[in-house]
């Protein structure tokens, strides 16, 4: 699919449950790591308002925009019905603790 | 292999079970439902507006066969079910085909009783039942004049009403003197009576029915008197009775109907009753909101999750003819041990009646206007003590001192659709109502879901609440008495509280595992609530889980709309100095702050700031001898105060030395929702100390305290509390009404809501009468603050929490 991985950072770096942000030329995005010790990538953006994922309360797989708390699914992006819409995801790739991402969304 | 579930009974109650069932545990079973009648499951209350002809049968259907394909459930319509045989563990439908089960439902709801007068079988004599009768009734309406309801109950009035918009000359036929009488005193009754009247019903009251006369088809009914007028339609509505035969031949214990534990057991332990159909605890139930409640607690045990028990109900009733509201409550009547406070206009049409005892609410009856049922509601089941507001609770909840958006609830009804309902979402009343049609939504939470309305700052929660009422009929009280924290788990805010100090749990996973919670990570609501509860209970011990808090109380600033961040230093009791204001100024410079605002708490904001920017602007502030403002949290944030006597001519004291002392004392104090404070000089109260959380107003004697104020959304003004003479004396009592608000209230209710639930009588048995409780409140608030009182800019200038703050990478390029 990609082969332009770029490594972000370990596991570690993020605190379970919650996200850093990545900061790139075209914006910004956002990689959670779950209760699970589970990395997810999306574009650091709701499909809603605009609002900063990283900021949100992760819970399971999903996270909770810290404006307007809708809920979107970190596995699809998907906002959790019955809201709609859709944030971009990013692959990652795990090595040891090492944490790769792609910046060509899915 | 999965157990099998079989259900007798495709109605509300027994498709409720399921539906909360599947909510917590979508795999536990393969289900299989019986029905009699040839329909998915209907709105069964919702028969009344489509026998006026306000809305077709596809209106009401809840769920389609869809429904029961998508969550595999193998849906029998039309099929009765003849024989529970509990050895075998099967049932045998009328068919002669037979379902095995490992758990079964009985949800059969209950049958209409019919006066065994002779003539009862003749065709033309219906029930008021299901969607059966309603075609019958339809298809006499289409063809024939004349109808007789026989009952003046809530069931008959609402056929009546719907034969009579039909088009039928409708008499209804009453055995005693007052409509209604197991819902409304004779006042209430009258009233009714004739506003039906004037609708072009007629009445025959105190008529005892002896027989029903026809060839084959009914024509005629002859009362004791032996006077006879013409009908052409019969129908009964004279009660139900919940149906039990099927239990009953099964050897399952019954007696008015199946006898359930709290659980929703029956005697058979693979066996379960829900609904009308069922008696708990000597009661039985013909209303919606018990079922929904029975339903809930009946699918977490089938869940196996073992928690969770049906106390029983206290019900309400609303009659759904459309123009006449109508709303009863518990015991109307009274006896030698209650008063009565009864407000009446009858020409305006409104009567409002509450039966009280020992300053709590017993019963309720009104008649016209009646959007603060569901508030008398509320403080009755929640036994609440009323004296202090009973000089103005017959006006309604919006003359309780407060104002802001309460009185706009009596216009829901007739607002247009265009109407803005809610404020902050921009959702107007179309939108809403029909969000609840197609959707066929039923709670407050369904709607805020799916319309965002009220999902905000909840100004207008009773508006929808009484456009639900309005829209989906029934009683409006669907609610659960207890609500629970949030889907995660079945405890309310107070189980939860209590269980944490009982069972010693220290920490949020440790919480939810001993609780079973529903799922592993929780979700927001529970997981900020039991942050907070955690370390309220145990503040030396705890350690915070910042990912558990809201982002804001994670980084320690306010997050705003473009995701920049807004700083508001501490301004100790609104004082400040040249120093502080020329800190503030080359910060605000240095950083190209956007906008610097005067905060309505006196105090300035910064506003736009970057997230990296936060710990090197803290740092600077710091310098200058700021700490944070906690303008961000659910904590302390302000003491606002006047001059005072150190220079106004009309002080008493000096406000502003007992303000900060009082900032000194509770600053990063964690609380409930946000708390405010403000000492004013004098009773001309210029910090406006009586529309705040904890007021104090200085009097030549000493200083009033007041508590449970807020300004914003609904204003309140404070109740007064007491009159103290010493400063030591005023931060005891704020300690210590502070801690209780801290240990009691439930997370995110600020003090008002908190004040009106349990009552200031309370409050004050707990601050006032109790000396040793107050000081040990107020000591209890002391050991936290002692943990709690830590600079957090501080904290993360010296590098704690850095990983908040910078960007896990920069990509170039």
């Amino acid at each position: 699919m990609s082969d332009n991985w770029i490594e972000v950072g370990t596991v570690n770096d993020i605190p379970r449950q919650g996200a850093r942000v990545v900061r790139g030329s075209d914006g910004d995005i956002a990689v959670f790591r779950t209760d699970k010790d589970e990395i997810f990538a999306l574009r650091d953006k709701c499909p809603h308002n605009g609002g900063p994922l990283s900021q949100g309360l992760v819970h399971d797989n999903k996270v909770a925009c810290p404006l307007h708390n809708w809920n979107i699914s970190l596995e699809t992006g998907m906002a959790v019905a019955p809201d709609e819409g859709c944030a971009a995801r990013y692959p990652i790739k795990i090595e040891g603790e090492k944490i790769f991402l792609s910046l060509t969304a899915i | 292999m999965k157990e099998k579930l079989v259900v007798i009974g495709n109605g509300m109650a027994g498709i409720r079970t399921i539906e909360e069932l599947l909510k917590v545990a979508p795999d536990a079973y393969d289900i299989t439902v019986f029905g009699a009648e040839p329909h998915c499951n209907y709105n069964r209350i919702m028969l009344s507006p489509v026998l006026a002809g306000e809305k077709t049968i596809e209106d009401i259907i809840l769920n389609d066969d869809q429904w029961y394909a998508d969550n595999h459930i193998t849906l029998h319509k039309g099929k009765a079910i003849k024989e529970i045989d509990r050895i075998k563990h099967k049932v045998v439908a009328e068919d002669g085909s037979e379902e095995s089960y490992d758990r079964l439902l009985i949800a059969t709801g209950s049958n209409p009783f019919i006066i065994p007068v002779p003539g009862h079988d003749l065709e033309g004599v219906v029930s008021f039942r299901d969607i059966h009768d309603v075609e019958q009734m339809l298809d006499a309406a289409s063809k024939h004049k004349h109808a007789v309801v026989i009952g003046g109950g809530l069931l008959g009035l609402e056929a009546a009403n719907g034969l009579m918009e039909q088009g039928m000359s409708v008499t209804v036929v009453h055995l005693m003197d007052s409509l209604m009488e197991r819902q409304l005193d004779h006042a209430a009754a009258e009233m009714l009576k004739s506003s039906l009247e004037e609708r072009g019903l007629n009445f025959l009251m105190q008529a005892q029915t002896e027989a029903i006369i026809g060839k084959e088809r009914v024509e005629k009914v002859r009362f004791k008197d032996g006077t006879e007028i013409y009908a052409d339609l019969v129908v009964m509505a004279v009660g139900i009775r919940p149906n039990i035969e099927l239990a009953k031949a099964a050897g399952i214990h019954c007696e008015r109907g199946i006898v359930v534990n709290d659980t929703m057991q029956t005697f058979d332990p693979r066996v379960y009753s829900v609904g009308e159909c069922v008696q708990h605890r000597g009661l039985t139930y013909g209303l919606v909101a018990p079922l929904f409640e029975m339903a809930k607690v009946c699918a977490n045990h089938l869940a196996k999750y073992g928690i969770g028990r049906y106390e029983g109900s206290v019900t309400s009733t609303k009659l759904k003819v459309t123009g006449i509201d109508l709303f009863s409550a518990g015991d109307f009547t009274g006896n030698e041990y209650t008063d009565e406070l009864v407000f009446q206009d009858a020409s305006r049409g409104v009567y409002r009646k509450l039966v009280v005892q020992d300053n709590r609410i017993k019963g309720v009856v009104m008649y016209g206007n009646t959007l603060d049922g569901s508030w008398y509601f509320d403080l009755m089941r929640d036994e609440t003590d009323i004296s202090e507001m009973r000089e103005n609770i017959l006006f309604g909840q919006a003359h309780l001192g407060d104002s802001g958006h309460g009185g706009e609830e009596s216009r829901v009804a007739a607002m247009p659709d265009d109407a803005e309902i809610c404020g902050c979402n921009g959702v107007c009343k179309g939108d809403i109502v029909k969000a609840i049609n197609e959707k066929k939504l039923f709670t407050l939470d369904d709607v805020r879901a799916h319309t965002k309305a009220s999902s905000s700052c909840g100004s207008c929660t009773g508006l929808v609440e009484a456009l639900l009422a309005h829209t989906v009929g029934g009683d409006h009280s669907v609610a659960p008495h207890l609500k629970p924290v949030c889907g995660c788990t079945d405890l309310s805010h107070d189980d939860l509280r209590k269980a944490i100090l009982d069972k010693e749990l220290k920490s949020i996973p440790a919480t939810m595992q001993a609780l079973n919670w529903k799922k592993d990570d929780g979700c927001p609501k529970c997981r900020m609530a039991l942050n907070y509860y955690l370390l309220c209970a145990w503040p030396t011990e705890y350690k915070d889980a910042s990912q558990s808090r809201f982002i804001n109380e994670r980084a320690h600033a306010n997050i705003q709309k473009d995701g920049t961040y807004s700083v508001i230093p501490r301004m100790w009791g609104g004082g400040t100095s040249p120093q502080e204001l020329r800190k503030i100024a080359d910060v605000a410079e240095k950083y190209k702050v956007k906008t610097v605002h005067v905060t309505g708490g006196q105090r300035i904001g910064l506003y736009g700031l970057k997230k990296e920017e936060l710990p090197k602007v803290w740092k600077e502030l710091e310098e200058a001898g700021f700490v944070s403002g906690h303008a961000y949290g659910k904590a302390m944030r302000t003491v606002k105060t006047c001059v005072g006597k150190e220079w106004c001519r009309f002080g008493t004291q000096d406000s502003t030395h007992l303000g900060v002392e009082l900032e000194k004392l509770t600053w990063a104090s964690w609380t409930p929702h946000k708390f405010k404070l403000a000492v004013s000089g004098c009773p001309r109260n210029c910090a406006e100390a009586t529309i705040k959380d904890f007021g104090v107003v200085c009097v030549d004697s000493g200083y009033e305290l007041h508590i449970g104020g807020n300004g914003g959304v609904k204003v309140r003004a404070t109740d007064y509390l007491c009159n103290v003479s010493t400063e030591e004396e005023v931060k005891e009592y704020c300690a210590a009404f502070m801690q209780l608000y801290r240990e009691e209230a439930h997370y995110l209710d600020r003090t008002a809501p908190w004040l009106e639930r349990v009552g200031l009588s309370y409050i004050k048995e707990r601050i006032l009468e109790d000396e040793d409780g107050r000081k040990a409140l107020a000591e209890r608030f002391l050991i936290a603050q002692k943990v709690a009182q830590v600079d957090p800019w501080k904290e993360r200038v010296e590098g704690v929490a850095e990983h908040e703050f910078v960007p896990l990478k920069e990509i170039s390029g």
